[in-house]
């Protein structure tokens, strides 16, 4: 009796969640580099050959697309008065927003020490580059005339003292871009080294021994090495961060600095980017759910891993919901005549098919992640994702040519059609895209074997798994209650 | 070989993360100067049992973002106030809030080169040649086996007694590496 009395005493302990591991299986450190490099070292499937083959079909039809546009002129594209942006700067917005999830996951997800973002974000930086290539293409030959194109950098020029001027937004989006691009490869690039060095001490052939060799500049795995490599990465990391909160805020200020009601609006640069960081989490899951299937990675890029990015999607989407209710309700309550005609305009004029895909796709759809069927479902989440890269298309098209098709006079309003110039040239952009992930996921380990390695138990010398004695170990939740209150 | 060939040091193979750290510690303590350890991913607290400095790759990015914001500044003044004063709506012919976001990226990305410049140059990468990639066993460590090597230039070094030292430290296999 007495020891019952002072059993209730005792405060209640919830029963303790088990973590779920970020490898599933117990899998050793050796098999993630058996099981990755295998992709690389194994005979290539067919479905590699099967997409492979159109991307590069495609790819040349982006060619030809380009050719034909530099040696007839812009006019091949619909862009016309009033709308003179198009599907061109429509795309280059679209593609450049993908690519900001690639450095969500490699920067800002570092910098809060997400350990889960190991399992996929070698595959999103290698996204990111392929996007912002693909973005590239468009403003570089919206120009008109590609040929001079050095005139966007300050180089020094024999035209007298001529220079391109830096008030102007267009102007620092070149920088914003061109060191988006630059750093990715260069944050992607030095992530490789290690995992260069697992491919070059693999190696049967000479070629690849070279190659590997030469790439993973003689990295040995020394500790003085990872040392100064750590520190680099993590520097490297908070660099990216402001770096890609600023690439989509500059892209929005292309718009927002100007007088055009469903531009000028101050609202743009975190809706910019909460909208990119959305539409790149879509794209990430379109090309990871497949991929870690057909390449029998369950075990490295698990249904957690899944299930979290459905979450971000997710809460993306509602903030990108949140800016759309929040543009409406300030068009109301700001009492501007055009702003309000615009954005009525958006609902119910000739494109309300377009702001009603938008709408749909974009605040509606990923709203269904918020039960856990849905988030377990791979097929309905396969569905969600790519419905959430044409929402975010149309949302870049609801932005810019409805905002251009009717400005404040009426006698000058239009109707844009794209023509199958634009549509075969963004047919192209994914022949580029697919061309170089694929030869990505051949060549190079998909996942970043080394971290993953490093966020197992096995890699923690102070868990037993990693060899530490029972009496050291001092597992993640050490120093919780329980131990004291079973005594 | 020849019997020109000069040994370069000594090499332990570990199992365990755990046991590479303790290894480690014991070396630190003994006072070895010219040695590492070589694992397939960073073993967290690896640097504190090797008696490690903090890395110095942050001066070269800081360095490296300093020049970016100031080479921006700078660029911007000089081309659009000095040499090339053109006026555009209005507008001042320099004012530092325009500047600010083409001077903003060039400061990331010229501390991001600081970063991976100084880590290479830090660690004397690329460097196309190392005694240990010669030896076989040496391969697995960018598996999963965990290496401690001493260097024969090392003062403390004898061969009897390092190997002794790292017999007792838990090492399963030793062996001697040629330069």
């Amino acid at each position: 009796m007495a020891s019952q009395v002072s059993k209730q005493k005792l405060p209640v302990v919830p029963a303790e969640l088990e973590r779920i591991p970020l490898v599933r299986n117990g899998r050793s450190i050796g098999w993630i580099s058996d099981q990755i490099c295998n992709i690389n070292e194994g005979k290539l499937p067919i479905w590699w050959w099967a997409s492979f083959i159109p991307s590069v079909v495609l790819l040349g039809l982006l060619g030809v697309m380009l050719g034909y546009q530099i040696t007839t002129g812009v006019g091949v594209w619909g862009n016309q008065h009033p709308v003179m942006w198009g599907w061109d700067i429509i795309n280059f917005v679209w593609w450049i927003g993908i690519g900001h999830a690639g450095t969500l996951i490699s920067a800002i997800l570092f910098l809060l020490r997400q350990k889960w973002r190991t399992g996929v974000n070698r595959a999103a930086e290698a996204m990111t580059i392929f996007a912002v290539m693909c973005a590239g293409i468009y403003p570089a030959l919206h120009v008109g005339r590609v040929w001079y194109d050095w005139w966007l950098f300050p180089i020094p020029n024999s035209n007298g003292p001529i220079w391109p001027q830096f008030r102007s937004p267009l102007m620092w989006d070149v920088f914003a871009v061109s060191t988006y691009f630059t750093v990715s490869v260069l944050f992607w690039y030095m992530g490789l080294i290690p995992d260069l060095a697992v491919l070059r001490d693999r190696a049967k052939t000479k070629i690849k021994q070279f190659c590997y060799g030469l790439f993973s500049l003689g990295w040995t795995g020394s500790n003085r090495h990872w040392s100064n490599y750590e520190k680099a990465y993590l520097i490297l990391a908070g660099l990216s961060t402001p770096l890609v909160l600023s690439v989509h805020s500059i892209v929005s200020l292309d718009f927002s600095v100007s007088q055009l009601p469903g531009w000028h609006t101050t609202i743009f640069p975190p809706y910019f980017v909460a909208g990119a960081i959305f539409s790149g989490f879509g794209m990430v899951l379109t090309l990871l759910i497949p991929l870690r299937s057909m390449f029998k990675l369950e075990d490295l890029i698990t249904m957690r891993h899944i299930d979290i990015m459905c979450k971000v999607t997710m809460a993306t989407g509602s903030i990108v919901a949140y800016a759309y209710g929040m543009e409406f309700f300030i068009a109301w309550y700001g009492g501007n005549p055009s702003e309000q005609f615009h954005f009525l305009n958006r609902a119910f004029g000739p494109y309300w098919w377009g702001w009603a895909c938008m709408m749909g796709f974009n605040t509606v759809v990923p709203q269904l992640f918020w039960f856990k069927k849905v988030r377990q479902n791979l097929l309905i989440v396969f569905i969600i994702s790519i419905l959430v890269n044409i929402g975010m298309w149309f949302e870049r098209f609801v932005i810019i040519v409805l905002s251009l098709h009717r400005d404040f006079l009426p006698s000058n309003w239009g109707y844009f059609k794209p023509t199958w110039v634009d549509i075969c040239t963004f047919l192209g952009t994914f022949g580029l895209f697919f061309t170089l992930f694929l030869l990505f996921l051949r060549f190079l380990p998909m996942i970043a074997i080394s971290e993953v390695k490093g966020v197992t138990p096995q890699a923690d010398p102070h868990h037993p798994l990693g060899g530490a004695k029972h009496e050291e170990a001092e597992p993640d939740n050490a120093g919780d209650l329980t131990g004291d209150l079973t005594k | 070989m020849n019997g020109t060939t000069k040994p370069y040091g000594v090499l332990a193979e570990f199992t365990t993360p755990a046991d590479i750290m303790h290894a480690a510690e014991k070396i630190r303590d003994a006072g070895f100067s010219r040695w590492d350890v070589f694992t397939p991913f960073p073993v967290h607290g690896m640097d504190r049992a090797m008696g490690m400095k903090n890395s110095k790759v942050g001066w070269f990015s800081f360095i490296g973002g300093v020049t970016g914001y100031t080479t921006g500044m700078l660029m911007i003044w000089f081309l659009n106030a000095v040499n090339y004063p053109i006026v555009i709506g209005g507008k001042p012919m320099f004012s530092p809030f325009s500047a600010f976001p083409p001077s903003y990226e060039l400061t990331i990305l010229f501390g991001a080169f600081g970063a991976l410049g100084g880590m290479l140059f830090l660690n004397r990468l690329p460097r196309l040649h190392h005694p240990l990639h010669k030896n076989r066993r040496f391969l697995q460590v960018t598996h999963d086996k965990y290496f401690l090597v001493i260097e024969c230039d090392d003062p403390k070094y004898s061969e009897k007694e390092t190997v002794k030292l790292l017999q007792a430290a838990g090492s399963k296999h030793i062996e001697m590496v040629e330069e």
